[in-house]
């Protein structure tokens, strides 16, 4: 076995579940959707296969059934946004029948004012970040939109945490058995409480004399 | 001043052969006129203009053509790339896929009625390969010698960036003036970073007119990005906020400065943009 094929068994056996990076995300527009007063927020992750974009995490109106909903990466406003890597804000989408048409479809419920920003970690757009309907009765302004792109910059980071583990996960779930008991006993060990842990590392360090090539 | 850049320029042409060197005796034949450092004003630069003469490129997701806010558009194509990664360019009937573009084209109309405008699609054919579409799109609006190229987008992939610079380059050289949206995200993104650019950030003012030459680069124009009420699908408008509303201002300015100062190159129209900039000037 190599030393790759172990460090990404054991690394993965230990790495935080998909419902944890989930809730982060959740957090994220959570908290976005609070500091605009908006309706509702939402980060949608790019599937580069199918070249689609899937709902990862809703706060606010329609969020009940949306996570995991796709649609066509290259259309509406997020598939402007992720393809030209450029924030855009727009207010009364009610106006423009295609973009009611494809928001109804995906998700149930028409945005009135859209702000949406590409989600970018290092050179691949990862995702979009999307704030529905801030208040009408507050002008916009361009510190909005920074304050909207250092929220998506954290939303990126964790969108990248979140595929390095699903990458981390598939290819643990694709190994032999062998490794697959590796990752099984890191994720044992990181799971048990402090009493248990020394006396577990003791017998580690034990078998790692023994075996000692 | 009068039109002097174009009768400077008239001459000559891109076939002609590059100079590496220059002779003594060549000095008179590379005489430039040009009548600055007179005070370049806005009615130098551009009173009276209408954009007539020149050739605004939308390199983005089509122009929905007779739209109120946008009127006739003179040319619209395609582009998307085959396995070898080679352009495939074709006439464009779809218009507009998203709004965009319609968008960027009724900003420049409005500031330059006359102007030519042409679409050249590279958004919607599908997300993968979109970076070489946006590549060889741009290659093939600077082949078509256009004035002024708007792009009201960029790409994070460093892969592009040389290719990109390239092309940027070489547009520089062949008076192609490319105005670039700049963003403002903690990533690396391109081209709107490289020099041979005009690239234009966000002012919150609602004066289409008023724009701001920024001495702390690498972003050197600010435009109206504020809710711009901009031309959107099926004849409506939307009211829509970024750098990339402000961009087509700035290419609305170029076609109008062209218009009435043909074949000034780049640098001097940056240079005119900045002497004519808000901001630029004694303080009234």
């Amino acid at each position: 076995m190599s030393d790759d094929r172990f460090q990404t068994a054991v690394a993965a056996g230990v790495l935080a579940d998909d419902e944890l990076h989930r809730s982060l995300l959740a957090s994220i527009v959570e908290t976005a959707r609070a500091i605009f007063s908006a309706k509702a927020s939402s980060i949608f992750l790019l599937d580069e296969d199918a070249e689609e974009l899937v709902f990862e995490a809703v706060a606010g109106e329609g969020s009940d059934d949306l996570v995991g909903r796709r649609f066509p990466a290259d259309t509406g406003i997020a598939g402007w946004v992720l393809a030209t890597r450029q924030p855009l804000v727009l207010e009364d989408v009610e106006g423009d029948p295609r973009f009611g048409r494809e928001a109804a479809e995906s998700t149930g419920y028409v945005p009135k004012g859209i702000m949406a920003v590409p989600l970018l970690h290092e050179d691949t757009a990862l995702g979009v970040l999307s704030v529905l309907d801030r208040p009408k009765d507050t002008r916009f302004t361009l510190a909005e939109m920074d304050l909207l792109s250092r929220f998506a910059n954290q939303a990126a980071i964790a969108l990248d945490l979140l595929l390095r583990a699903r990458r981390a996960r598939a290819a643990l779930d694709n190994a032999d058995e062998e490794l697959q008991r590796l990752a099984q006993l890191g994720r044992n060990l990181d799971a048990l409480p402090s009493e248990r842990r020394g006396p577990a590392l003791r017998l580690l360090a034990a078998l790692e004399e023994i075996i000692r090539p | 001043m009068t039109n002097v850049a174009h009768d400077l320029y008239a001459h000559e042409s891109d076939e002609e052969l590059p100079a590496w060197s220059l002779p003594a005796d060549a000095v008179d034949g590379i005489r430039l006129d040009l009548g600055w450092p007179a005070e370049v004003t806005r009615e130098w630069a551009f009173g009276g203009a209408t954009g007539a003469g020149v050739r605004v490129c939308i390199l983005d997701s089509g122009i929905e053509a007779d739209h109120p806010l946008v009127g006739p558009v003179q040319g619209a194509f395609a582009i998307s790339v085959d396995d070898a990664g080679d352009a495939i360019v074709s006439d464009d009937d779809s218009g507009d896929r998203c709004g965009h573009g319609t968008a960027c084209a009724g900003v420049i109309r409005g500031l330059a009625p006359e102007c030519e405008l042409i679409s050249v699609r590279v958004l919607g054919e599908g997300y993968k390969g979109s970076g070489k579409v946006l590549l060889a799109g741009l290659r093939w609006a600077i082949e078509q010698g256009y004035d002024v190229v708007n792009m009201s987008l960029s790409t994070t992939k460093r892969d592009f960036a040389a290719l990109l610079h390239e092309l940027a380059d070489s547009a520089y050289f062949r008076r192609t003036v490319l105005v670039a949206s700049a963003h403002n995200m903690p990533v690396e993104s391109y081209p709107w970073r490289f020099s041979s650019v005009i690239s234009v950030g966000s002012h919150e003012e609602p004066d289409p007119f008023v724009y701001y030459y920024n001495p702390e680069p690498p972003v050197e124009f600010f435009a109206r990005g504020l809710e711009v009420d901009v031309a959107w699908l099926e004849g409506s408008t939307l009211r829509c906020t970024g750098n990339s509303f402000a961009t087509p201002h700035v290419s609305g300015l170029c076609a109008l400065i062209l218009s009435k100062h043909p074949r000034l190159p780049p640098f001097q129209l940056k240079s005119v943009l900045a002497l004519t900039s808000n901001n630029v000037g004694p303080v009234a």
